[in-house]
């Protein structure tokens, strides 16, 4: 209990830190393990922990799942953000290759409140929330993350998209210069998604701007990303730096690098296959400390209809044949 | 002694590294949070290269014109056997918990595990047949059976070739060695060679 007195005592102390201050002991940090002053095999562990916490009140959402939390060691040393490399590990370790100050958002296409925004005023109006939702990706892993960040309609709205406005597309940061990954052809970039309107505005998709209490880091699509829980992790776009409204159903990267592996909506469904894999199972990622070897003994476990959301999600999609518009 | 006595028991010892790395990894944490995805990489990959290893040692011998690659063949097979095992073992152990229902319809529905499992069966025999008991044997027949290996070149690297998502350029380098090593028999054979 003690323990736990001087640990809030801290916490209070770095809300009355200035902001400058955290950037530069987090640059700093991240130097050092540039410098490989944290040593290779600690790396990826020290970098995970130099997370700058949230400033303000978070607020708990009721959407949040009652599940086992994936370790925040494992939800940001094994990504899929191959703009930063293509192993799971190459995000955490190159994560200075993405540069988010400045940041601005483009919006445009079917609104009546189109423009270029600097971050902080696209984030100002809206608090924060924790939502602790399952991340399922493609390949047949998951998480449970506390993301945190608010409600996507509530941004959306704001630019007032008109009746054309059927679509929202996003963009990730193009910057082959730093961006080394984007020098590869694995994808076209940059990374582009996109979603329904009526998706898009569904309470459940977010955006999130931090991660177990912090700063969503590098790795995990700083300084904003698309959640969308009850799709295949590749719809939560990173490092978005564009919000297009459209009439048309926009392009989609892994559906233009192989449409009949990847759909425009990829809802989470044990029911369809990827063609070359099963979905019916995924192996769930909770993350032990070093060593431990439970995870190796741990069976899969079934994939759930939307991943869980079917009684949220199932009726955008009530009489559309999902093997079809998978 | 004699000359070159240390060179079998040198590959031999070199050729255990990849197992101990491997386990090395997953008991220090640098495996990553999927220890189980990394163990059926390592051991899939390292079976796949000393595949083309053991293909790759005849034409060896022929240019660096020694001996010691024939000497050495066996054993590169016999590893390349060792490491699918532990392979096989590991998806079935502990990817899929010993699920025969699971195992069999991956077996028969993914084309790449079929291509994967159709590897393995077609290295039981080589790895039977390896000794000097079933080559005399043989005779004749014992050649043509061997010649399979190059089967199992192509049926592993269609096996990972079809598992990858996004980037393809391993597997296509383990392609590109195959088929270097395709072509030089091919070419070796019309020559009578």
């Amino acid at each position: 209990m003690r323990k736990r007195t001087i640990y809030s005592a801290k916490i209070r102390e770095t809300e009355v830190t200035d902001k400058a201050v955290f950037r530069q002991r987090r640059s700093f940090i991240k130097q050092a393990a540039a410098l490989g002053l944290t040593g290779s095999i600690a790396g990826g562990v020290s970098q995970a922990q130099a997370g700058t916490p949230l400033q303000g009140p978070i607020i708990k959402s009721p959407y949040s799942i009652d599940e086992e939390q994936t370790l925040k060691e494992t939800a940001t040393t094994y990504n899929n953000f191959y703009e930063l490399g293509l192993n799971k590990g190459d995000p955490a370790k190159n994560q200075n290759w993405l540069k988010t100050e400045p940041w601005t958002v483009q919006v445009d296409g079917e609104c009546s409140k189109p423009g270029t925004f600097n971050l902080e005023d696209i984030l100002k109006p809206h608090a924060i929330e924790e939502r602790i939702y399952r991340h399922r990706c493609v390949e047949a892993w998951s998480m449970v993350v506390p993301w945190n960040g608010f409600a996507l309609g509530d941004l959306l709205k704001r630019f007032e998209p008109n009746g054309n406005a059927k679509y929202v597309a996003f963009t990730t940061l193009y910057d082959p210069d730093r961006l080394e990954g984007q020098r590869s052809r694995v994808l076209e970039w940059p990374y582009v998604e996109g979603l329904r309107i009526d998706e898009a505005m569904h309470p459940l998709a977010m955006i999130a701007t931090g991660m177990y209490g912090e700063e969503i880091p590098a790795q995990n699509g700083a300084p904003m990303r698309l959640i969308v829980p009850w799709k295949y992790g590749f719809k939560g776009i990173k490092s978005i730096v564009k919000i297009t409204f459209t009439e048309e159903q926009p392009p989609t990267s892994w559906n233009l690098s192989a449409p009949h592996e990847y759909g425009f909506f990829s809802n989470v469904n044990p029911q369809v296959n990827h063609p070359r894999w099963s979905q019916a199972r995924e192996r769930k990622l909770t993350g032990e400390a070093a060593g431990g070897l439970s995870a190796l003994f741990t069976a899969k476990v079934d994939t759930l209809m939307f991943n869980g959301y079917a009684d949220e999600v199932g009726s955008l999609y009530s009489d559309m044949d999902l093997a079809k518009y998978f | 002694m004699k000359p070159g006595w240390w060179i079998k028991p040198a590959v031999f010892t070199a050729s255990l590294i990849p197992l101990c790395a491997v386990i090395w990894s997953v008991v220090n944490g640098t495996a990553g949070p999927n220890p189980i995805e990394a163990i059926e990489k390592q051991t899939g990959e390292w079976s796949l290269r000393f595949v083309l290893l053991s293909l790759a040692m005849t034409p060896m011998a022929q240019l660096f014109k020694s001996i010691w690659p024939i000497k050495l063949r066996r054993m590169v097979g016999l590893f390349a056997f060792f490491y699918v095992v532990v392979h096989l073992l590991a998806y079935v152990v502990l990817d899929q918990s010993m699920n025969l229902t699971y195992i069999f319809e991956d077996i028969l529905k993914r084309p790449f595990i079929t291509a994967g499992f159709v590897a393995f069966l077609i290295m039981v025999p080589l790895t039977v047949t390896s000794n000097k008991y079933m080559m005399n044997k043989l005779g004749k027949r014992w050649k043509v059976l061997h010649r399979t290996a190059y089967l199992v070149g192509v049926a592993g690297v269609l096996h990972y070739v079809w598992l990858a998502k996004g980037d393809q350029l391993e597997p296509l380098v383990y392609l590109a060695v195959l088929l270097v090593l395709l072509g030089y028999r091919m070419t070796g054979l019309i020559k009578g060679r």
